[in-house]
């Protein structure tokens, strides 16, 4: 197929900003679902928003469609504000959670329906043409006189792609468009929306509570708690340079151990570990002595080994996990509590495999631990 | 217990109720339909087509019936439609039961009593007489057409309300947002999304409606003082006044025909319409 046909126009160079979010609220009664969300979304990208669930990150979506309107704040899209503006009127299109496909009409009515919309209505051959291109992309021809209720969940969720990206929306909004699938085709819808999304070049805003889904498949995360953006980064920053302590323990899994500040000097803190040991960590943001803060090792960036060095914490693993590549560890230490800890393979070969009760020392890099704000 | 002779008993009661209370009766007004009327009534044993010949003479009846009943049928839709629609989908779910418990409290009363209100309203003393306070004079209501419309679609809204009621409720309120997400306008919505997908509680409910009204007595005695009958008139005509047994029973049948007909056309225009829909199974 014409790839060329979905694409909407990219200006060369400097990437355009499609849909903006300026100090946006939303209050159900005494609810405030969104609290001053600011954020501009690049055109062609593919954006999450991740949380848990009550986060408000739904509505934020359902802000940028056009089904809730906001209740401070404005919602622009491709520059203009679009408060105002009924659903039916966005350039926006959907995918919902549980695809809300139109159960009295065939696949390719259904997927033709937004088009059948247009005014002036465009021609029957052209609304064919295009949803057997639609059904092409989505890997479904032959499927155009199924019913909807023949179809499996996956068939279901790619129809529901389908209809949506057959408009070439400026915006393609993805609520938890995985959630009811499992979990291998799960993984495969990943790989293949990111392929679509690519091909393309449609900005996709997906909303998820699955961390790993977000990470996979988004060139940028927007985590969200209690109605508040947290943290707006790539995958990579968020796991590397989380803001806080609630951005690290959503983004991949991660130990936290309390303290107090004993010094800064620069990006590089002292911390007195409740047991009164000191660690030093980098600190992603401004700390003061005396603060209270997290101090958050990443279980791969602990080592374990029988021989005691420098700051090294004496551990007793309690289970273990063998992974295939890695090998996961509980472990526990007296004062600080029970942490894990992922060994690669390779580091095996050396010392290891090590069994339940084994008494060891665990110790990391300097640079490997991050003190946090403890919010 | 092997399984036939379960089904068989768990059929049984139902078998034997339609049987004795349905076949037999019917039979019995088949076999008379055919027969003659005694020199003092009743019903004498012959064979002959005379009685279907005279039905002309029982026209009226049947125009009545087959006038008021589908219009009757379509007023109730009209009016129902869009309470079922508020109560279904607008409504908040607080006041929902409610107002459904509404619908319902006519049905606490008998018939004959709201019916005799209805006489009450639309006589002399009634609407004609306040809208002769406007102006408005010589409005004759009680006993035309129009009051037999009024008193049916009174007395049979609730039955179209609630199937309706029924099928609007369970739409998945998402598929409204899937079309307007799509581009559609909320007219557009209401006729390529909620309509169709409530045509299984409007098939439901106009069939019950229909039928119901096909076979209507009360009202139109009541409201229609003798000049607007329906069949149902008719027989108890037939049947307590001039003990015609024999015509009545003509009459009878001849209904059963008209509604068995006019009932499989209508399921036949319904499944035409729900084009195999799985979700339209009627009956």
């Amino acid at each position: 197929m014409n790839k060329g046909e979905y694409t909407p126009g990219r200006e060369g160079g400097g990437k355009k900003i499609i849909a903006e979010l300026r100090a946006v609220s939303k209050r159900f009664g005494d609810v405030l679902a969104a609290d001053d969300l600011n954020l501009a979304i690049e055109e062609g990208e593919f954006l999450s928003f991740l949380g848990p669930s009550g986060c408000g990150k739904t509505t934020a979506l359902r802000m940028l469609a056009g089904f809730e309107a906001p209740t401070d704040g404005e919602v622009l899209l491709d520059g203009d504000v679009v408060n105002k503006l009924d659903a039916h009127l966005r350039p926006v299109n959907m995918v919902f959670q549980h695809y809300a496909l139109f159960p009295h009409l065939t696949v390719a009515q259904n997927i033709g329906y937004g088009l059948k919309q247009r005014r002036p209505r465009p021609s029957k051959a052209e609304i064919a043409d295009k949803v057997a291109k639609a059904l092409d992309l989505v890997q479904l021809k032959g499927f155009e006189d199924r019913r909807i209720w023949e179809m499996s969940g996956g068939q279901q969720q790619r129809v529901a792609l389908a209809r949506a990206v057959v408009n070439e929306p400026k915006l393609l909004l993805l609520d938890e468009p995985l959630a009811a699938l499992d979990r291998k085709l799960r993984k495969d819808m990943q790989i293949e929306l990111q392929n679509i999304q690519r091909s393309l070049g449609i900005t996709f805003i997906l909303v998820t509570h699955d961390q790993e889904e977000a990470l996979s498949m988004s060139d940028r995360v927007c985590i969200m708690r209690a109605g508040k953006i947290e943290q707006i980064g790539s995958p990579q920053d968020l796991y590397d340079r989380p803001r806080n302590r609630y951005v690290a323990g959503f983004v991949g899994s991660t130990n936290f151990f309390d303290g107090k500040v004993a010094n800064v000097s620069g990006s590089v803190a002292n911390v007195t570990l409740g047991n009164g040991q000191d660690v030093t960590g980098e600190a992603v943001h401004d700390l003061h002595p005396g603060q209270d803060v997290t101090v958050s090792v990443r279980p791969e960036q602990i080592s374990l080994s029988t021989k005691a060095s420098d700051g090294s914490l004496p551990v007793t693993v309690l289970n273990r996990i063998f992974l295939g590549e890695h090998t996961e560890y509980l472990v526990r230490h007296d004062s600080l509590g029970d942490f894990l800890v992922l060994a690669p393979r390779l580091a095996e070969l050396n010392e290891g495999p090590f069994n339940t009760g084994d008494v060891l020392q665990a110790s990391w890099d300097a640079g490997a631990a991050l003190v946090l704000e403890n919010n | 217990m092997t399984q036939r002779t379960r089904n068989l008993l768990l059929l049984a009661p139902a078998g034997t109720w339609f049987l004795v209370m349905l076949i037999v009766p019917l039979t019995v007004v088949l076999v008379f339909s055919f027969g003659e009327r005694g020199a003092s009534g009743g019903y004498v044993p012959a064979f002959t087509l005379e009685q279907y010949a005279n039905l002309p003479a029982r026209w009226a009846a049947f125009k009545n019936t087959l006038m008021l009943a589908p219009i009757g049928t379509f007023a109730a839709l009209v009016i129902a439609y869009p309470l079922a629609y508020y109560l279904a989908v607008l409504a908040s779910p607080k006041w929902k039961t409610m107002l459904l418990v509404l619908v319902i409290v006519p049905f606490w009363t008998s018939i004959l009593i709201r019916s005799y209100a209805w006489i009450f309203l639309l006589g002399g003393r009634g609407i004609p007489a306040l809208l002769e306070l406007i102006g408005i004079e010589g409005v004759r209501l009680i006993n035309t057409p129009f009051a037999v419309l009024v008193g049916i679609v009174y007395g049979y809204l609730p039955l179209m309300v609630f199937p309706i009621f029924v099928s609007l409720d369970r739409l998945d309120k998402r598929l409204l947002e899937a079309s307007s997400d799509l581009g559609a306008t909320r007219i557009r919505t209401f006729l390529q999304v909620t309509l169709p997908l409530s045509l299984p509680g409007i098939a439901t409910g106009s069939l019950l409606v229909f039928i119901l009204l096909m076979g209507e007595y009360l009202i139109p005695a009541l409201l229609g003082g003798g000049k607007v009958f329906f069949v149902g008139n008719a027989l108890v005509d037939l049947f307590l006044q001039s003990r015609n047994w024999a015509f009545g029973s003509a009459v009878a049948a001849t209904l059963v025909i008209i509604m068995l007909i006019s009932v499989t056309l209508y399921m036949r225009l319904i499944s035409k319409l729900g084009a195999q829909r799985e979700d339209v199974s009627l009956m």
